[in-house]
């Protein structure tokens, strides 16, 4: 098998120096994931192991299907999640994902959606925060196929920087073939605001009360469209426990 | 409880403030009364202890009464001054006035000092409920008492949303976000009545008010702060807010420090004569 280069736009911001300690095997160890017509599937994943990982996922959504994935990449080195998405006519891909964490790590997404049927609708909200000198990436990709008519397709990334010296990624990829179509980007960097900041420490808000409460908030956003309030706690308490570790 | 002596400070590299100088009771409202770049808002901000507010001269001691309200007044100063690693928040000889100016504006805070802003801020994704438990149990925490339950802060929050006739509704939406000009004043004056401190700074909270907004708002003063142990100091342009909340002493800031005081009536002498006259 070929292993990427940096030449390849998909791990253009991938830390090379992490990848070539993996075996050059673990580079082809796809998941696959099939869901039948008319199923719907759930998966909320945390990463935050201490190594280099790479999480390969090729998912398959049979008619009118509804996969959701969520997750929090927190890892301690270079943590990759990558997942390649087959739609078929009418099905769903809901992806939330949060990157959050500081050290000298590059955290990423990388999704690649093949709308390839009509009537087949995605929605992804990811959200970046990091300080120290790590890096948080979003690479998404969305195909719409030349019969694919009707996809309704929307991808909204922010990024939040809270020290200089950390950096994100953003890079929407839109290649439609298909002419009645919907699809939607967004992508904004920023940091921390002050004003909120001083308001809240005039209220009695410690500093870090005060950043817990609006990066809880910022992160939250991936996952709304969740709809169980148990797991939605226990990802954005997975999220922010990377912010509790900080220092 | 608020002592401010010959205070200056600058904002971007300029002076603002140039020699202020003002003494508030317990039990003493003051208004403070100005042309605009007077320095009003810059006053607040500098006792809020705001990034980018530098104080270059000048001393403000702050003395709570020890029973001042639920806030417990100065406990939290005190705790904060003896803290050994922080050595340069000993407080004064004389009494037991801390040095305000050398509290980070959370400590402030809980040691009793209410600031209302001109522009309250919007937070989205963070409810009312939320940020207003967080900073109560905030403050107690650093005053040595334990945190209100959920069931307890909600009745608080309830009975002083009723006293500023504002839906608890509103409580439970994001900090300000999509509130109107005077829905956000009469939440600051919700957020102070929970709160409840010592010392309240209220920055134009009558701005952007109607005039039935504004009665509510001067009656929840007067409700809130109008009390032996406590004290504010309001900021605003025009007299109309005072009608509500009658001030003991009025004071004219022009170029960054005070030019006049008087009681009461300077206020509707200045309404009727004009800034320029009265401070001339």
């Amino acid at each position: 098998m070929t292993l990427p280069t940096r030449r390849d736009e998909e791990w253009r911001y991938a830390d090379f120096a992490a990848l070539e300690t993996l075996a050059p095997e673990e580079f082809g160890q796809w998941k696959e994931i099939e869901l039948a017509p008319g199923e719907t599937r759930r998966k909320c994943l945390v990463l935050d192991g201490s190594g280099p990982e790479l999480h390969r996922v090729r998912l398959t959504v049979g008619e009118g299907a509804r996969a959701e994935l969520f997750a929090v990449n927190a890892g301690g080195d270079y943590t990759r999640l990558e997942v390649v998405v087959r739609l078929a006519k009418g099905a769903h891909f809901e992806f939330g994902g949060v990157t959050i964490g500081g050290g000298a790590a590059t955290r990423e997404f990388v999704t690649r959606l093949d709308h390839a049927e009509p009537e087949a609708t995605s929605h992804q909200v990811v959200r970046a925060v990091h300080w120290g000198q790590a890096t948080g990436n979003f690479l998404g990709r969305i195909e719409v196929a030349r019969n694919a008519q009707k996809t309704d397709a929307a991808q909204d990334f922010k990024g939040l920087i809270l020290e200089r010296g950390a950096s994100t990624n953003a890079k929407p990829e839109l290649v439609i073939y298909a002419d009645d179509v919907k699809c939607a980007h967004g992508a904004a960097i920023g940091q921390m605001d002050e004003t909120a900041r001083f308001y809240m420490a005039a209220r009695g808000l410690p500093p870090e009360v005060a950043q817990r409460l609006l990066v809880r908030a910022f992160v939250a956003d991936a996952f709304a469209a969740l709809d169980d309030e148990a797991e939605r706690e226990t990802m954005l308490d997975a999220a922010l426990k990377a912010l509790g570790d900080r220092g | 409880m608020l002592s401010i002596q010959n205070l200056h400070a600058t904002v971007g590299g300029t002076e603002i403030l140039r020699g202020l100088s003002l003494e508030v009771n317990a039990g003493e409202v003051h208004a403070i009364m100005g042309p605009n770049g007077a320095g009003k808002s810059t006053l607040a901000y500098v006792l809020g202890g705001r990034p980018g507010y530098e104080v270059t001269g000048g001393t403000v001691t702050f003395s709570p009464l020890p029973l001042a309200g639920g806030a417990g007044g100065g406990s939290v100063a005190a705790s904060a001054a003896h803290d050994p690693t922080r050595p340069h928040l000993t407080p004064p000889a004389s009494g037991r006035g801390i040095d305000l100016l050398a509290l980070e504006p959370h400590e402030r805070a809980a040691a009793g000092l209410f600031l209302g802003f001109q522009y309250p801020v919007e937070i989205p994704g963070v409810s009312n409920v939320q940020f207003l438990r967080e900073a109560l149990n905030a403050q107690r925490k650093a005053r040595g008492e334990g945190p209100l339950s959920g069931g307890e802060f909600l009745k608080l929050a309830r009975e002083k949303a009723a006293l500023l006739k504002f839906d608890m509704e509103m409580l439970k939406r994001p900090v300000n976000v999509g509130f109107s000009g005077g829905e956000k004043k009469r939440a600051e004056m919700v957020q102070m009545g929970i709160l409840d401190p010592a010392f309240a700074v209220l920055d134009e909270t009558d701005s952007g008010l109607d005039i039935d907004a504004l009665r509510i708002v001067g009656e929840g003063i007067n409700s809130i702060m109008r009390k032996p142990d406590k004290a504010v100091l309001l900021i605003t342009h025009y007299q109309r807010l005072l009608d509500y909340v009658r001030p003991d002493f009025v004071h004219v800031l022009a170029k960054g420090r005070i030019v006049k005081s008087g009681g009461a009536e300077l206020a509707h002498q200045l309404e009727s004569e004009g800034y320029e006259m009265v401070a001339a």
